[in-house]
């Protein structure tokens, strides 16, 4: 989620991102009259209702500032880049983000199909190479691809729109204005009977100027064909039942050799001595090749080790279980994480570094009619893409080429050149659909292994990852303990909020180890704590990283929302409130947050967007809430054994809450029949793959609540493959994820959608587990049977 | 020497016959449609037909399959329209995609051999296919389509 973050360490962010090179001047900077905040507190406020005004055309789209503009090489909506018509009338439109599964190389391209009024069945989606400074930002990550993008996209969109028009209207020595486009042709307003299509005018309207954003008329959200509609089927859906959808594995080349490697089993671990001899017995083994090994803070350097190069991948991995190496651990060789996690609880129960601090806790702790404290653990965890790394690379004396399944493909560009001393321009980064990315296929080290061992054979390489390597060798999930003490006063209302986050930090990945979080870590869960509690204080203890930390799905999301949402819970319980009331009464009133009255900090990283477009808004969180709660039936009298339990989180400027309903089998077996989620992620622009996304994110809260554990011991993960790290599987899943998404109008901008499902699932499903046994769960994961 | 009939072609494999067949399909053959998740038979990519039953091509070797008809993702159906595959596009069950060859493939199996499976014996039959990105209630939903509409 956080792919820019090297490249922000390593200073390539410019600041003057805040024109595009289309020329045209990007949004930043150009808000409206429209009292946006009075429009979000109004739409908040009152929940879901459908605002119903018309804006004249030209109107349309009034403009918003979003992050994008802080991301390497912003935005771009140029319909030269991203839009081609052939003379058939084929239009061609680039995506340029990475498809993992979000729906997002479909939904991008139909956004400007749907604004240039292009028949989608006409249309042919390409993927983009690692190519920024032409296509803008490509870091696939933070749940930014449709909060940064839908705008350039419209105006990409919009302006090709003119284009066609403008070239009707000149071949037709009319006015542009006598002229519209339709469903792929040109028509002439006053004789609808006079048409040109878009194959004929392809060439004269590319020709013409680029209309600047103040001149483009947008469409009315009535007359959005595929836009918020959820009908365009994802443009791979018909490879992907056929077999013939290309994954980074499924890469070949003529002449294409197969590598794996045996890398080091502690980060930081070197080869001290190796024997390959009978690795090169084995029959199509050709050859080995020595990997330079990288220390933390090394990004996305390979781990180093020995590669073995074969003429198949199989045979390849029969020569690596025959190499004979002496590894040297390096430093994290005693890394253990049963004695890390009682390291960490003890730093928790220490004051901390202040973070945040609102009104005076210390006080309301010493006038506290009781306090009520709980701590929450999570394990680390890793990625587990159904499709482990892999890529495949042609590295010549003065070129490399690669294919590869990436998130961030212009990062995976920079990084190559980079390791084979080659200037950017002579590196090609060809990205295949990633079966699953999950933050994992933001670090590009398997590709680096690719190129190297690509240059050293000579010839293209497929590098493989086994599913063993895949879970040895992550970039892992930070693991964390969260303590959370309330204050109480006699009529038990909360009086005072603190909170200990104790968690090895990101940060580790990309510079030295300070041992404490940064902002962009403190913004998920932490220091944005929505609570209406008068005296908060946030600390950060210290927890210096043993192994590669990354960035997974939601990030520290996770562990914040598990431990605030269960500490609610907790409350309710303590209070005997009902815990949905309980919870509302936490958020509050309906308001918009200050963050300085809140005592947030200088930095506070709102998801690297602007506070005052995307502010936190407890009136959508309660929203969100109570609409959960309603669709779920809370209240329901359950029999035995079975319970609710409610969780609500904002991130990545997004509100969702989920409701679970636990069954207790007889054996103690947890199964969930029901869920219910209730989603404000803005407008809604292709609510089909909303429903999966959080239909999917219930399934990966299930496996983080029930199963997901990466433990070290003597500095090695200790699991390897689906047997010790556990996937839920269909006879262990929510069966039924109930979606609901809350109604926006365009100018409630649209958040992120692939990361926020995940943390309200496993404090809700505590929660229920709580409501149905009394049993407080509050170190995950849970095991998928109550002891 | 080893033959056998892949999606209705002869085919001839003179290499070791302890290769899994997953390797000799992708590598070999060039059928990239079954996918490695695993290696260890644990995660259902890879599942492609031998006679008919629904195999791990990564836990089958190529000896194995001598003499042997193997069915693979590509050779499903010939246009692509094996009444799963069409179930599969209507209810748009797929997100990155990746496990869903070895789902189809697996649920094919199935519905060849029990088409008027219950939703239990659909869940018994499916639960050795894992999707990472949770797409479980979509394919129940499209298993259920077909045998319920077969």
């Amino acid at each position: 989620m956080l792919g820019y973050l090297d490249r922000e360490l390593s200073g390539r962010v410019r600041p003057d991102t805040s024109t595009d090179r289309s020329g045209d001047p990007i949004l930043v900077g150009r808000l409206e009259k429209l009292d946006r905040r009075r429009f979000l507190q109004l739409t908040g406020a009152a929940g879901a209702f459908v605002v119903a005004f018309r804006v004249l055309p030209a109107e349309a789209m009034q403009p918003y500032p979003t992050g994008a503009s802080g991301m390497p090489n912003g935005t771009v909506s140029d319909p030269h880049v991203f839009v081609a018509i052939a003379e058939d009338g084929t239009v061609t439109i680039v995506a340029h983000r990475a498809e993992m599964g979000t729906g997002v190389r479909t939904s991008l391209p139909m956004v400007v199909a749907d604004e240039m009024e292009a028949d989608w069945a006409r249309v042919t989606v390409v993927q983009a190479p690692g190519d920024e400074p032409k296509y803008g930002n490509q870091d696939t990550d933070g749940s930014r691809s449709l909060r940064h993008f839908v705008q350039p996209m419209r105006q990409c969109g919009a302006a090709m729109r003119a284009m066609l028009e403008a070239a009707a209207a000149a071949r037709w020595g009319l006015d542009p204005k006598q002229v519209k486009a339709e469903l792929h042709e040109v028509v002439q307003r006053a004789d609808p009977s006079k048409r040109l299509g878009y194959g004929a005018l392809a060439k004269a309207a590319m020709a013409q100027p680029v209309p600047p954003f103040e001149a483009l008329a947008f469409k009315d959200e009535s007359e959005f064909r595929y836009i918020g509609k959820g009908e365009i089927r994802i443009v791979d859906l018909h490879d992907i039942t056929t077999g013939k959808a290309t994954y980074g594995a499924d890469v070949r080349l003529p002449g294409m050799k197969y590598a794996v490697v045996a890398r080091p089993p502690v980060v930081g671990g070197r080869v001290k001595s190796y024997d390959a001899s009978a690795a090169l017995k084995v029959p199509g083994v050709e050859k080995v090749v020595e990997i330079p090994g990288s220390t933390p803070p090394a990004k996305f350097a390979p781990l180093g080790g020995i590669a073995v190069v074969a003429d198949n991948t199989w045979t390849a991995m029969q020569g690596r279980d025959q190499l004979k190496i002496e590894w040297d651990d390096g430093p994290n060789g005693s890394y253990d994480t049963t004695a890390y996690r009682a390291a960490m609880s003890a730093t928790a129960k220490q004051p901390g570094k202040v973070i945040r601090k609102q009104g005076d806790p210390d006080a309301a702790f010493a006038a506290a009619a009781r306090v009520v404290s709980a701590e929450y653990y999570e394990p680390h965890v890793t990625h587990a893409p159904m499709e482990p790394p892999a890529a495949v690379a042609n590295v010549t004396a003065d070129k490399a080429e690669v294919w590869a399944p990436v998130q961030s493909s212009y990062g995976t560009r920079e990084d190559v050149a980079k390791l084979l001393g080659l200037p950017i321009e002579q590196v090609t980064v060809n990205v295949t659909l990633l079966g699953g990315g999950f933050g994992r296929k933001s670090k590009c080290d398997y590709v680096q292994e690719a190129a190297l061992v690509s240059r050293a054979v000579g010839a293209p390489v497929k590098l493989q990852w086994s599913r063993e390597d895949e879970i040895h060798h992550s970039f892992y999930h930070t693991t964390s303990v969260e303590r959370i003490e309330a204050a109480l006063d006699g009529s038990g209302k909360v009086t005072a909020w603190r909170h200990r986050s104790v968690a090895p930090s990101i940060l580790s990945t990309f510079a030295p180890d300070s041992g404490y979080q940064f902002p962009i870590e403190y913004g998920m869960g932490f220091v944005d704590m929505p609570f209406d509690i008068p005296n908060v204080v946030c600390e950060n203890g210290q927890a210096m990283a043993h192994t590669r930390i990354g960035w997974f799905r939601s990030v520290s999301n996770v562990p914040r929302a598990f431990a605030v949402q269960s500490f609610a819970g907790e409350l309710a319980h303590e209070l005997g409130r009902d815990p949905k009331e309980m919870l509302l009464e936490l958020i509050g009133p309906a308001r918009i947050i200050d963050p300085k009255t809140a005592g947030m900090p200088k930095d506070f990283w709102n998801y690297g967007e602007p506070y005052e477009e995307f502010p936190i808004d407890t009136g959508r969180l309660r929203h969100v809430v109570e609409l959960a709660a309603d669709k779920a039936g809370w209240g329901k009298a359950l029999p035995k054994g079975e319970g609710l339990g409610i969780a609500a989180h904002r991130s990545f400027v997004s509100y969702i809450a989920t409701v679970v309903h636990v069954k207790i089998g007889d054996d103690g077996a947890i199964t969930v029949p029901e869920v219910t989620t209730a989603v404000d992620c803005g407008y809604c622009i292709n609510p089909e793959r909303v429903e999966s996304q959080m239909q999917g994110a219930a399934v990966m809260g299930m496996t983080l609540s029930l199963y997901s554990a990466i433990t070290f011991a003597k500095g090695r993960v200790e699991q390897s493959n689906f047997y010790d790290y556990e996937m839920a599987r269909m006879t262990r899943y929510p069966e039924k994820v109930a979606v609901h998404v809350v109604p926006h109008p365009f100018p409630v901008h649209a958040t992120g959608v692939g990361e926020p499902g995940v943390p309200p699932f496993a404090p809700a499903l505590a929660n229920a587990i709580f409501a149905a046994t009394g049993k407080r769960l509050r170190d995950l994961p849970f095991g998928d049977t109550l002891s | 020497m080893i033959d056998l009939t892949v999606n209705g072609r002869a085919e001839r494999h003179d290499g070791d016959p302890a290769m899994p067949l997953l390797w000799y399909l992708r590598d070999s053959l060039g059928l990239t449609g079954a996918k490695y998740g695993c290696g260890v038979g644990l995660c259902g990519a890879c599942t492609v037909h031998v006679e008919g039953e629904a195999v791990r091509a990564c836990m089958t070797s190529v000896g194995d399959a001598a003499g042997k008809a193997v069915v693979t993702i590509e050779g499903l159906d010939p246009a692509g329209d094996h009444p799963l595959q069409k179930a599969w596009r209507q209810l748009s069950v797929p997100q990155c995609g990746f496990c869903q060859a070895g789902q189809i493939m697996q649920a094919a199996a199935l519905v060849a051999t029990n088409p008027a499976a219950s939703p239990d014996e659909i869940t018994e039959a499916m639960s050795g296919n894992i999707c990472r990105c949770g797409c479980y209630q979509r394919i129940h939903a499209a298993v259920r389509q077909v045998v319920g509409g077969a």
